[in-house]
């Protein structure tokens, strides 16, 4: 495996009175496409300039492969940088942008235009290299700015909202691209986002931050499945929240939990939990089984509720109903097809439903007094 | 001609009435007015400076004026004058360029208090008529005792071209994504490779447009030159004013016509010389 091993510790960054970074310790493994997830402010790109060299952390090491680099500058670090605005030289053409690297090296010219076709071909742009970064749509600078970026064969490569620029569509294409070039390459990737699709879809690792710190770090399935944290499950995807208090632990890893306004519900629990722990509660909304009719057998590792449906958005590939349990509780579930069978009766507003989902389906995210 | 004005307003109104979107027709008919009107004058002149005879009357081509420009002893003093206002356009665009550059970019890139105060200060003079600028600056000449002469006419021309320089070279910067520098230094570069190979280029086509703005304004100036000129400091302008009291000689056509290609050659050279500058690291 090519790339480097990256090792933020115990990173720090204070902008006067502000902390933008609070302790913040992650490993990155060789080759691997890390993501730092996380919403607007939280100190993503602060955190990816600390690793490239353009700001020196308050406290803490980066160690790459080991050595620390922090004393480094950072136009001699094995890193190069995707900037979000591209940053491409207006003054050069598409091929001197990508030859810039080659150039400040003063290698010899035959070796500087194999290399850039080879990297033009890489991003596919192999017939533009004569225009200027001007001429160029969205997608096509951003490809330069990625084959600028690698020229230099990096162990690292950093990504900051590389994407964010680009419409829908293109960015759904680039995307696969630069999965496609990651298993090429076979360097390390972090990929600064603030948007969860992109982080779930491409990432080996994927760490959640909010407010300058990191509060998950864990594979998408992890990080979607089961959120360490309250944030996490607020951040990543939608989700019914529930507060209550544990009545009962029994069978393995399952609890009994009163809900105040709902009753008792079956939940799943990988903390050591205790009869009256108050505890914090997520359910995601697709995996909640909705129907007019009550099931006609339902196993006892279900929870079951009944409703009716406040309101129903119709979003093309799947249905959402906001079902209301009673005055204080509502839950969403989301459904693909409004009928799932032929003689089933459509869903519809202000239907009385039946609501219900395994109880390994339940998760609690957060444990207080 | 009036049949083309005519058209216009004709095609003016259909559009007004119908909402039409203009057609490329109506636009090239615009264009071709403007051409006429920009140009006509132009030509007449030009073909004046070739005229033999003294009045607007065609008598044939000759050289004639253009003779007595270059060769005939009385106007000696006006090729003395071309020379004062070259002089003082290229040092005063200069000086201008220098200040005027580092100073858009101090106003860009620092914070400091005041930086809108100064910068509405910075731009003052480009709103204040010439006159006051040039009876100002005579008065504060004046006042310091340096006897009014080319230099006057130089430091003159220096403080009036600043603003001009400041405002190009800040639209320039505008445009400018300091990202890029971050870039340079990312992929390898020094600092001075950084300022050398990426910011200078970057912002330099702002940079030649100033000075060329600059020259071109220093040259055009006859009020405030009128004011801080002194005996031998005379500009063209300043000159031509005195010389054509008594009315207009044919030799001013042809003065015009030398003038005319001079700045089109300017023009042709300066955008050459960008280009060159552009393309000379392959
Ligand atoms: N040079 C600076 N001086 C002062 N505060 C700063 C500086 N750079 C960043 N900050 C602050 O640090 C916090 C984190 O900024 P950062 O740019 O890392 O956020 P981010 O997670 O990248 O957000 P976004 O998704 O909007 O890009 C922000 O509150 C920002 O205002
Ligand atoms: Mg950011």
């Amino acid at each position: 495996m090519k790339g480097s091993q990256v090792a933020i510790q115990n990173v720090e960054k204070r902008f006067g009175d502000f902390q933008a970074l609070k302790n913040v310790s992650l490993d990155i493994k060789k080759g691997e496409f890390y993501s730092l997830l996380g919403p607007s402010g939280c100190g993503k790109t602060t955190l990816l300039r600390i690793i490239a060299g353009f700001e020196d952390p308050t406290a803490g090491a980066v160690l790459l492969d080991g050595r620390d680099v922090v004393p480094i500058a950072a136009n001699k670090r094995p890193v190069n940088t995707v900037f979000q605005t591209y940053a491409l030289f207006p003054h050069l053409t598409v091929f001197e942008n990508v030859a810039f690297p080659l150039r400040l090296r003063k290698l010899p010219g035959a070796e500087v235009s194999a290399k850039v076709e080879q990297f033009l071909e890489l991003v596919k742009l192999p017939k533009e290299g004569k225009k200027l970064p001007a001429q160029l749509s969205g997608g096509q600078k951003q490809r330069v700015a990625i084959a600028r970026a690698l020229i230099n064969e990096p162990s690292v490569l950093l990504l900051d909202e590389p994407l964010s620029a680009l419409d829908a569509k293109l960015r759904q294409h680039m995307l696969i691209e630069l999965d496609l070039i990651h298993d090429h390459i076979g360097i390390t990737f972090i990929y600064v986002t603030h948007d969860q699709q992109e982080a779930l879809s491409v990432s080996d690792r994927v760490a959640v931050m909010n407010e300058g710190e990191v509060v998950q770090v864990g594979t998408p399935f992890e990080i979607y499945e089961s959120p360490a944290h309250p944030f996490v499950a607020h951040f990543i995807g939608e989700t019914n929240y529930l507060s209550g208090t544990v009545t009962e632990v029994f069978r393995d890893k399952h609890v009994r939990v009163d809900f105040p306004d709902i009753g008792t519900l079956i939940v799943y629990e990988d903390k050591p939990l205790k009869a009256g722990d108050k505890v914090k509660v997520t359910v995601r909304p697709e995996k909640i089984r909705i129907s007019l009719d009550k099931p006609a057998s339902l196993a006892e590792n279900m929870n079951l509720l009944q409703g009716r449906v406040d309101e129903l958005i119709y979003s093309g590939f799947q249905s959402k109903f906001f079902v209301r349990v009673n005055e204080k509780a509502q839950f969403r579930v989301f459904r693909q097809h409004v009928k799932f069978y032929m003689d089933e009766k459509a869903i519809s507003w202000k239907d009385e439903v039946y609501i219900w989902w395994n109880d390994n389906d339940g998760y609690v995210v957060e444990v207080g007094e | 001609m009036t049949g083309a004005v005519q058209s216009v307003l004709g095609k003016i109104k259909g559009i007004m009435n119908t909402g039409n979107k203009p057609t490329g027709k109506f636009s090239l008919s615009v264009f071709l007015v403007v051409l006429v009107f920009l140009y006509l004058p132009l030509a007449i002149l030009i073909l004046n400076s070739f005229n033999a005879s003294k009045s607007m009357s065609w008598e044939g081509f000759s050289l004639r004026w253009y003779n007595e420009l270059f060769f005939s002893p009385s106007w000696v003093s006006l090729w003395k004058t071309f020379g004062n206002s070259a002089v003082a356009a290229l040092t005063s665009a200069t000086a201008a360029t220098v200040v005027g550059t580092l100073g858009a970019i101090g106003l860009y890139w620092y914070r400091f208090r005041a930086k809108k105060a100064i910068q509405i200060a910075a731009f003052m003079p480009m709103l204040i008529p010439e006159i006051i600028i040039g009876v100002s600056l005579a008065m504060l000449f004046a006042s310091t005792k340096l006897p009014m002469s080319l230099f006057t006419v130089i430091l003159a021309h220096t403080t009036f071209n600043i603003p001009f320089v400041l405002l190009v070279v800040m639209a320039r910067l505008e445009s400018f994504d300091f990202m890029i520098i971050e870039a340079a230094y990312d992929l390898g570069a020094t600092e001075y490779q950084a300022l050398s190979k990426v910011i200078l280029p970057a912002v330099f086509p702002g940079i030649i447009a100033a000075f060329l703005i600059a020259v071109t304004l220093s040259l055009d100036d006859f009020v405030v030159a009128f004011f801080v000129a002194g005996p031998g400091g005379s500009t063209l302008p300043v000159y031509l004013e005195s010389r054509l009291k008594l009315g207009i000689p044919p030799v001013i056509n042809a003065l015009s016509v030398v003038i005319i290609a001079g700045t089109v050659v300017l023009a042709f050279l300066s955008r050459n010389i960008v280009k060159y500058m552009f393309h000379s690291n392959k």
